[in-house]
């Protein structure tokens, strides 16, 4: 026994330069993600809706006088959520209570992991690839990992001892059962096209700008698009916590940082979602007409290390550019739209959404047939 | 029914809906029984906004009442002082000796504060659909012809502006300026709303073939304005009974078929554009001259010759400390609120107090019918039903 | 022509005590036991076919007129047809304020008529529901009555914590 971990120690030099690329691959979504995003988005929402509305937005938090452009918004929404009584409604299923929000945020946060943010690159020898865990079954972990995060809704709707908040809880599990069955189905045509469930695969594959997923598939493009607003719970699909009907639905029962939480995995998951569409429609890190070859060539004067990192950088930005674009999108989309009722979403999705996804495999089966 | 259904013990769950609520505002309290999203029953309660109108009324003058009518229906509470001036003046005898100007500038003003409920009205059923950004296109407009009103009485919401024998003040200075440049905005901002909602699947979906009525059942219940017409009945009080000038206009009444919500809902956009018409047509004709009666016993003499005039002066004193002295009798006068069909009916006993001062409020008869409206339908086809009968909370409680 | 409130007097000789205009407009008294055939009638029959209830209402006339005549139940009909209007305005005394309920008639007058109870104490028999609708149900009094005490107390409500 001592034997082993003795040469497992010793392995450690050997693996260092990996440990290191794990921990600060890690570290850079959970800063992206928790640091940069989540408070963020917040702020881009208010702005943003303000000025599809006319309006001036979140403008009144200052710092001796500063606002900066409202900003300090996020920092007043932060201590305000964290002073704020953390109530728990009488006859309240308290331990599901807790868990609640914890089961809806994290899977929102490791879904992440499988999303390539850059390609492959050779640093000083050592090969990195710009993904947290390069799975080969990929885009399955997120959906895998998201149908976990319902469980958090579902919970939150039954724990709070509140008819509304079970109503939202009952709309959360049919809509999410019903939309997930058919997201997965949607993207059936991507791998089938692809050959691949791995990500960084898909990425790799979409160097040519005319084989990004959304030419390729652009009927799963569209079903996509529509199943992952649903399952990201915003209007048109915010019946789980349609507030005109419901209160808050599910949420209804939550205050303080436990509701924070609920709104951060909101925004997260609007992220991830943002992220898959990208890496799998969009063209992940690439830029049309530009290989990863002709960059390196381009950014030559630097010495063939620190062109890769120059690459590395330039890949990532454009990244996190598409990903910015996509939730500036889904935010267009959310403040344009009123919302669906129950049944019609449940319509939509069986009854549309489903048999076209159906019919997108085998359209994609038989041109890919034809073609070879 | 198959054999685990018949064996599956369930039970309808009641849900109490307000009367604190987003989408009750406070004013109403839905009982409802729900069979999953399926409503079975709905028992209607009003009563949270009760302030005893007719109570405060007895106690005052009849000039005093005029805030209170403010507070009736608020999204347009010119034309709850409208309708009563009218009603008293009636009583009075002195319909026929109200000046033209002043008949003119009541008309303008109702028409403004029709199109400002029908903005806010619409505007607020949107956001009560998600469509937060349409609902403040609307609520702009809105703000925009409150704009016009508060330059009139310098009031947005409450407008205590007329006045038995007339009015309080005249038009600002170039007030048709005003106008000309607020609708030139509100009809984009009109157009965007229309392009926005009018055709959108989801809106669509949300509002047709939800909340509809029969024409017998409407008018069994009582309904009138906008809700009466959307069922196709062709009841305008403003065509039917002429008040104020609108004989002399030239505007349409629009009426929908089947009464549902988006029957109702175009209805209440046309009526904006007719109003819009209405008011500009007003502002072409505008005669000039005085806008009080020429009746001090009626309407307080000017202050100028309050102070120089001993005659005056104690007429001014009469009608403050007594009141108006308005000969015994009743009286009900129809007029089309922005609701329906707004009416008073007063009862006077002679002296400057009402004895009896009672408004019949439109939404009030049409609320009654909600239960009906939505029973088999969801928990979600409450909102733009609700929505679209507008209930006004200051108006149905009184 | 003959006015309206005197055709509907011939139509109905036994129900209308009186009838007349007043500030131009028409207004018939009807007889307290004849109050749901007389509206009945008004309705269905083809030269008044008034089809709207557009509003019911009460008057407490006290100390104005005697003891048994009190109060004044009115309402106001109008016809989509024929577009006319009339007031039907039926006597009751102080002590026995109740006639019948015309909800049979028109279901749009329950609400009016629970409001006539909630405010005046005006029973209306046969009413589906009648109990209060502006006030709640432990309000003591009748509060639109002149006789009633402004500066009372009422009692308090709610839940005990």
């Amino acid at each position: 026994m001592g034997n082993v971990i003795m040469a497992d120690l010793a392995r450690i030099p050997e693996l260092l330069p990996s440990i290191i690329e794990m921990v600060a691959k890690v570290v850079f979504i959970f800063t992206m993600n928790m640091g940069v995003f989540a408070p963020l988005l917040g702020w881009v929402e208010r702005k943003q809706s303000a000025l599809m509305q006319d309006r001036i937005g979140a403008n009144r938090a200052d710092i001796l006088g500063i606002t900066a452009f409202g900003l300090l918004h996020t920092l007043t929404d932060a201590i305000k959520l964290l002073t704020k009584e953390d109530f728990i409604p009488r006859g309240a299923d308290k331990p599901l209570h807790y868990l609640a929000p914890f089961i809806a945020v994290v899977p929102a946060l490791i879904a992440f992991a499988v999303i390539p943010f850059g390609g492959q690159y050779v640093l000083w020898g050592h090969k990195t690839n710009l993904v947290i865990a390069d799975l080969d079954v990929g885009i399955l972990f997120v959906f895998a990992v998201a149908s976990i995060s319902t469980y958090g809704s579902v919970i939150a709707g039954w724990a709070s001892n509140n008819n509304w908040s079970l109503l939202g809880g009952i709309r959360v599990g049919a809509q999410m059962l019903s939309y997930e069955v058919a997201m997965g189905l949607t993207l059936v045509g991507v791998f089938m096209v692809y050959g691949s469930l791995r990500m960084t695969d898909i990425g790799v594959a979409q160097e040519n700008f005319f084989h990004w997923g959304i030419f390729l598939q652009p009927l799963g493009f569209i079903l996509f698009i529509t199943c992952a607003l649903a399952e990201n719970k915003r209007t048109p699909f915010d019946i789980p916590e349609a507030e005109a009907e419901l209160v808050a639905g599910y949420f209804t029962e939550y205050s303080g940082l436990k509701f924070a939480m609920f709104w951060m995995a909101e925004f997260l998951e609007m992220v991830t979602i943002s992220g898959v569409l990208v890496a799998l429609f969009f063209g992940g890190w690439q830029i049309p007409f530009v290989t990863h070859e002709g960059l390196v060539k381009f950014f030559g004067f630097l010495g063939s290390n620190f062109a890769q990192v120059a690459v590395m950088v330039v890949h990532v930005t454009v990244f996190w550019v598409k990903v910015l674009g996509w939730i500036f999108l889904l935010m267009l989309i959310r403040w344009t739209l009123p919302r669906f009722r129950y049944d019609q979403v449940m319509e939509l999705g069986w009854k549309i959404i489903l048999p076209l996804a159906l019919v997108n495999i085998f359209i994609t089966g038989a041109v890919m047939l034809m073609v070879m | 029914m198959s054999e685990y259904q018949m064996d599956l013990h369930t039970e309808p769950m009641i849900l109490n809906m307000g009367p604190s609520h987003p989408a009750t505002h406070g004013t109403v309290r839905f009982l409802l029984k729900l069979d999953g999203e399926k409503i079975l029953n709905c028992d209607t309660e009003i009563g949270y906004l009760h302030r005893a109108f007719e109570k405060h009324c007895e106690a005052g003058t009849w000039t005093q009442v005029f805030p209170y009518t403010d507070r009736l229906n608020y999204n347009s509470a010119v034309q709850n002082n409208v309708a009563y001036a009218l009603a008293v003046e009636k009583l009075l005898g002195v319909e026929e000796k109200i000046p033209a100007r002043a008949t003119y500038i009541r008309t303008i003003v109702c028409e403004l504060a029709r199109m400002a409920d029908h903005f806010t009205n619409l505007g607020a059923a949107t956001l009560e659909l998600g469509a937060l950004t349409a609902f403040l296109y609307f609520v702009e407009a809105r703000e925009l012809t409150w704009d016009l009103l508060e330059s009139i009485y310098g009031a947005r919401l409450t407008s205590n502006y007329v006045r038995v024998g007339g009015l309080s003040s005249d038009l600002p200075e170039g007030f048709a300026e005003h106008v000309r440049k607020v609708f030139i905005k509100n009809r984009e901002f009109w157009r965007e709303f229309d392009k926005l909602l009018t055709k959108n699947r989801i809106f669509l979906d949300r509002m047709r073939d939800v909340g509809g009525i029969s024409q017998e059942d409407a008018i069994a219940w009582g309904f009138t304005g906008p809700c009466l017409r959307s069922v196709g009945v062709e009841f305008d009080v403003r065509k039917t009974d002429p008040y104020l000038i609108y004989d002399q206009l030239d505007f349409d009444v629009p009426v929908g078929t089947t009464g549902d919500n988006f029957d109702k809902y175009l209805v209440r956009m046309e009526e904006i554009d007719q109003s819009m018409k209405i008011v500009e047509q007003c502002l072409g004709k505008l005669p000039k001259g005085p806008i009080n009666i020429n009746d001090a016993a009626v309407r307080n003499p000017s202050k100028a010759d309050v102070k120089t005039n001993i005659q005056s002066m104690i007429h001014h004193f009469k009608n403050t400390i007594e009141g108006i002295n308005v000969p015994a009798g009743e009286i009900y006068v129809p007029t089309e609120g922005s609701n329906g069909e707004m009416g008073f009916y007063l009862v006077s006993v002679g002296g400057g107090k009402p004895w009896k001062c009672r408004v019949r409020p439109p939404c009030f008869a049409i609320t009654q019918a909600m239960g009906d409206i939505v029973k088999g339908a969801f928990i979600a086809d409450i909102i733009p039903t609700f929505d679209m009968i507008n209930l006004i909370g200051g108006e149905c409680d009184r | 022509m003959v006015e309206l409130s005197e055709r509907i007097k011939r139509l109905l000789p036994d129900a209308v005590l009186s009838a007349g205009s007043s500030l131009g407009q028409q207004y018939v008294v009807v007889r307290r036991e004849a109050v749901v055939e007389a509206m009945r009638k008004l309705r269905d029959d083809e030269t008044m076919l008034f089809n709207f209830m557009m509003d019911l209402t009460a008057v407490d006339y006290l100390g104005k007129r005697a003891h048994d005549a009190r109060y004044e139940i009115v309402y106001h009909l109008y016809s989509l047809k024929h577009h006319h209007r009339i007031r039907v305005k039926v006597s009751v005394g102080a002590d026995d304020p109740s006639l019948d309920s015309i909800v049979p008639v028109w279901k749009g007058a329950d609400w009016f008529e629970r409001e006539a109870w909630d405010l005046y104490g005006i029973t209306f028999k046969g009413h589906p529901n009648l109990k209060r609708i502006l006030l709640y149900e432990e309000f003591v009094g009748h509060p639109l009555r002149k006789d009633y005490p402004i500066k009372k107390r009422q009692p308090l409500i709610g839940p005990e914590n």
